[in-house]
């Protein structure tokens, strides 16, 4: 019958169409774009192979959008299911793109989106993908990172690309990373002769491989690993102690920063000034302000602060001056109840009209991260501007004081106020200079801190103490009683810190102290003459 | 498991207070209901308190705009004891006696909370206390509206354990009360469960310590030893900041040796530069970013109350906004704002939290919570990673302290007693040693 076959031919055009469906279905599974959208459903389990498989569908889009599951910035618009990378998270509003296409989609509430969850888990099996990719790039800098991600995180697979890579790799330094991970991944597999590679080694991933190995069943590999680790610890003992003495330092520069400019009011003009740590804070809202005055270029900022922080903090110390301590000369009691009033009026101000909340001051680029010495070896690369700008400060501040005619004048002053009027100089003019430098110096200070602590109303309380101390330690009147003073302080209480805890330590040092001045009332560098005695 | 334990407890209450109903017997009277706000407005805790001052006074202008409570207005009395904790009894006092007011909403540090005790408890007060805190007590007059360790501390320390195979472990916190009994419960914890003591390196710094150089390359140095390496961090405030810069810039990223902090909130994150922390955790039971209708009509309110479009909601909030419902349903049923009955009425209670559940009075005056464990975002947000599967109810008594595991907490009558042990079978039969540190 005609029709029998009419049907049959029918069925069978639809179970050719059917098939033909399936088919590009199959195929389409593993595209790119399939793959991002099964990985909005995946569990998190499924999530690693899937973005394995999209790194390895070799589309040149597939390092953007690793990254941006790494970051939690892929999402899915809840109605429409279209998968977006979120440009920018801040606020209730979210500036999206299309994941596919790249294409600017404009903003859209938070409410809308469901961003695609990681965890640390998977962040880190995304870092080893990526680093998998990056150890073919063309910068040896970005293979030598990529190949100390790799460090234990070897597997099988991984075995055998690392060595094809090896084959190829031209540079020393990702040469020895990628042997190293390498030996981890052999050692772990129980190869006693892997060993011998890493002994040299001071990188902490090898350390904890060894340390592993020590445990193993193998007696051949146990000894082998404590040999190899005995030899690690003794090169290491150098480096800590390197270490500490860095630690020491910076800390010992955060100290003579903050305590410079009073060794200015107190040391020199003999004003016990308690606002001394808010001129600090001021110095730290400058950098906060100047910031907010250039988005986007911290850095610029930064530098910009310098002479701001200065200016603001001098023009502060100023007005200090005028209003307060000049009615309050050689009434120290008086000086310091009402400076510390100052102190409070200031920093009720700054929460009145700023926030009582901490601000963010953002660190630019090339003052995070550290420089490494070598594997084991790190200097922070925050605190070693610290320590530059403290040695800068002091040198300038040096300088000031002995080469040019304020600090002649400020001297002159200071050791015999009648006998330098009758000289011609206006006592009272230089008063208010040496009040505003000292001022200035503890705005300049505020600046470098507001990289190392919170800016928040409460910086100054946290100096203003410390402040003191060194500059009594080193000896009232000395400048470089106060370097002295700050740096020991500093390395003392980070010598201390190790065996005794953060809290003990700070005990420690300031019982050092009283005892010190115990034998030698004048600190450290007392000052000599006839001056000195009156 | 205790958590088991507490989560049937927490169900039964739920269903106890479904039963019981609300009996809704109001009288109109002009008189206000007053509504003591006790939080430092000034020095160092301001930082915190303030936020949760704002949080109580929208919540009563909501209400009061819904038509109040029995029909009577609420009327805000707020005073600043500027973070000094003597002052805190003082002006507890001030508002107990002088305004008179029904009931307070108040304290953020546990020692303010210890300085106040003894006023609200001597006045019979009724005082909401909104944060996270150490456990090892429970007042007649106190409710606790925040985490008990058994709600933060214990589960994020599961998390790990579990989820992250964590087998080494650094306790760090400021050096007061509440991270030294933490950690003293975390300690006994671990060690249960088969930790040995080299694998625990306990660390206190001072209230906003800066310098975190040396300790952070101890953390590095601890974590090398071939074991995954975890940080439990009870660091107070801003001295978080200083940390987890010193972290980032040393190189120890949240891959390499996650820090899960239970001080850390929406709020203390608003002033960081988040990048470099991106993945660490924190444990709360409330996150702004959590993805609940509740939540973000919460965050609208809130955003529009402040006028600032930037502000940011946390879990003590939450804990406010669940305190303050809790007591306005709570008058509703006893139909009197009297402390006493009140007292009674409120416990089974159930709230709606934000979170998508809700949260019941205890007879132990804590309430049951959602344990989350979020990773910080580059935005300042938290990402939730896991969840308990339900609310866990808070143990006033931790079972890991020695002291302290025989003792339970039952405000209700016959037993009406805050410390019985369930040994000697006598009510303040011995007390937790730490809760006294």
């Amino acid at each position: 019958m005609s029709i029998h076959r009419l049907l049959a031919r029918m069925v069978l055009a639809v179970c050719l169409a059917l098939g033909a469906t399936l088919a590009n279905a199959q195929a389409q599974t593993n595209a790119p774009e399939a793959l991002l959208k099964r990985l909005v459903e995946a569990g998190q389990a499924e999530k690693t192979d899937l973005l394995k498989a999209l790194s390895e569908t070799g589309d040149e889009r597939a390092r953007g959008w690793l990254e941006a599951v790494r970051d939690g910035k892929l999402a899915m618009i809840e109605d429409t299911g279209a998968l977006v990378i979120v440009v920018n998270n801040r606020g209730r509003n979210w500036q999206i793109a299309d994941a596919l296409t790249g294409e600017d989609l404009g903003e859209m509430s938070r409410r809308d989106l469901q961003s695609l969850r990681v965890n640390n888990a998977l962040r880190a099996d995304i870092e080893g993908i990526l680093s998998v990719i990056d150890l073919t790039v063309a910068d040896p800098g970005q293979r030598l990172d990529a190949a100390r991600n790799l460090l234990g995180e070897v597997n099988e697979a991984l075995a055998t690309q690392l060595q094809a890579r090896l084959q190829v790799e031209d540079n020393g330094q990702v040469r020895d990373m990628l042997t190293n991970a390498l030996a981890i991944y052999q050692v772990e597999q129980g190869d006693v002769e892997a060993v011998a590679t890493l002994s040299g080694s001071l990188n902490p991933t090898v350390r904890a491989a060894l340390n592993n190995a020590v445990n193993s069943d193998d007696p051949a590999l146990a000894a082998a690993a404590e040999e190899a680790l005995a030899s690690i610890e003794q090169k290491l003992k150098l480096n800590r102690a390197a270490e500490t003495l860095y630690f020491g330092l910076s800390l010992g520069s955060v100290l003579v920063l903050a305590a410079i400019g009073l060794a200015i009011t107190f040391g020199v003009m003999g004003v016990i000034n308690m606002a001394h740590g808010e001129l600090i804070m001021l110095g730290a809202y400058t950098t906060w302000g100047m910031q907010q005055l250039f988005p986007g270029q911290p850095g610029l900022a930064l530098i910009l602060s310098i002479p701001a922080g200065f200016l603001v903090a001098a023009l502060a110390g100023i007005a200090i001056e005028r209003s307060v301590i000049q009615y309050l000369k050689g009434r120290p009691l008086e000086t310091l109840l009402a400076t510390f009033g100052i102190s409070l009026i200031l920093q009720q101000l700054v929460r009145t009209v700023i926030s009582p909340l901490n601000r963010t001051v953002v660190t630019p680029e090339w003052m995070s991260g550290s420089i490494m010495v070598n594997e084991a070896l790190s200097l922070t690369l925050n605190r070693l501007y610290v320590i530059g700008f403290a040695l800068v400060v002091f040198a300038g501040l040096m300088l000031i004081m002995r080469k040019t005619r304020l600090g002649l004048e400020v001297r002159a002053v200071t050791q015999n106020r009648a006998m330098a009027r009758s000289m011609g100089i206006k006592a009272t003019k230089v008063d208010i200079m040496t009040f505003a430098l000292g001022s200035g110096v503890a705005g300049l200070a505020g600046v470098p801190l507001s990289q190392i602590t919170n800016v928040g109303p409460n910086l100054g309380q946290n100096y203003i103490i410390d402040s003191f101390m060194v500059v009594v330690f080193g000896g009232v009147g000395n400048l470089w009683g106060t370097l002295i003073a700050g740096l020991s302080l500093g390395t003392i209480n980070q010598l201390l810190e190790p065996w005794a805890g953060a809290v003990l330590a700070k005990i420690m040092v300031l019982v050092l102290i009283i005892l010190f001045i115990q034998k030698c009332p004048r600190g450290l560098f007392p000052q000599k003459g006839r001056a000195a005695e009156g | 498991m205790s958590i088991n334990k507490h989560v049937k407890l927490g169900l039964s209450a739920l269903a106890l207070s479904v039963s019981l109903g609300s009996v809704n017997t109001a009288f109109a009277t002009e008189d206000p209901i007053k509504v003591g706000i006790l939080h430092s407005l000034s020095g160092t805790m301001a930082i915190s308190e303030t936020a949760l001052k704002d949080t109580m006074l929208m919540l009563i202008e909501k209400q009061n705009e819904a038509g109040g409570v029995l029909g009577r207005q609420l009327e805000p009395v707020v005073v600043d004891p500027a973070s000094n904790w003597p002052l805190f009894a003082e002006k507890a006092r001030e508002l107990l006696e002088k305004e008179k007011v029904d009931v307070i909403f108040g304290n953020w540090t546990s020692v303010s909370r210890k300085s106040v005790l003894p006023v609200v408890e001597e006045l019979n007060g009724l005082l909401f206390y909104p944060v996270q805190y150490e456990g090892e007590e429970s007042s007649e007059n106190v409710f606790y509206t925040g985490a008990a360790p058994n709600q933060q501390a214990i589960p994020a320390v599961d998390y790990l354990m579990n989820d992250l195979g964590v087998e080494r472990w650094v306790l760090a916190g400021t050096d007061y009360v509440y991270p030294r009994t933490t950690n003293k419960i975390l300690e006994t914890y671990l060690k249960d469960k088969g930790v040995a003591a080299g694998d625990i390196l306990i660390n206190y710094t001072p209230f906003g310590h800066s310098d975190w150089q040396t300790i952070v390359s101890d953390i590095k140095k601890f974590g090398s030893a071939g074991k995954k390496t975890a940080v439990v961090s009870t660091i107070n405030g801003d001295a978080n900041v200083p940390f987890y810069r010193e972290l980032g810039n040393q190189g120890i990223s949240s891959t390499d040796i996650p820090v899960v902090a239970f001080s850390v909130g929406e709020q203390e994150l608003s002033g960081i530069d988040t990048a470099p922390l991106v993945g660490h955790l924190a444990a709360w039971n409330y996150f702004m970013s959590v993805d609940n209708d509740a939540n973000y009509d919460f965050i609208d309110a809130w955003v529009a109350y402040k006028g600032d479009d930037a502000a940011v909601t946390n879990d003590p909030m939450e804990a406010h906004y669940i305190g303050f419902n809790l007591y306005v349903e709570a008058v509703k049923k006893a139909g009197t704002t009297d402390v006493d009955e009140v007292k009674d009425a409120i416990i089974g209670v159930s709230v709606p939290n934000l979170t998508g559940g809700y949260a019941t009075m205890m007879p132990n005056h804590h309430i049951t919570k959602p344990v989350l464990i979020g990773e910080i975002q580059d935005n300042g947000q938290f990402s939730v990673v896991w969840e308990t599967p339900s609310t866990v109810a808070g143990d006033a008594w931790s079972d890991f302290l020695p002291g302290s595991k025989d003792l339970i907490s039952d405000w209700r009558a016959p037993l009406r007693c805050g410390n019985f042990n369930v040994v000697t079978g006598k009510c303040g039969g011995g007390s937790a040693d730490v809760a006294s540190n």
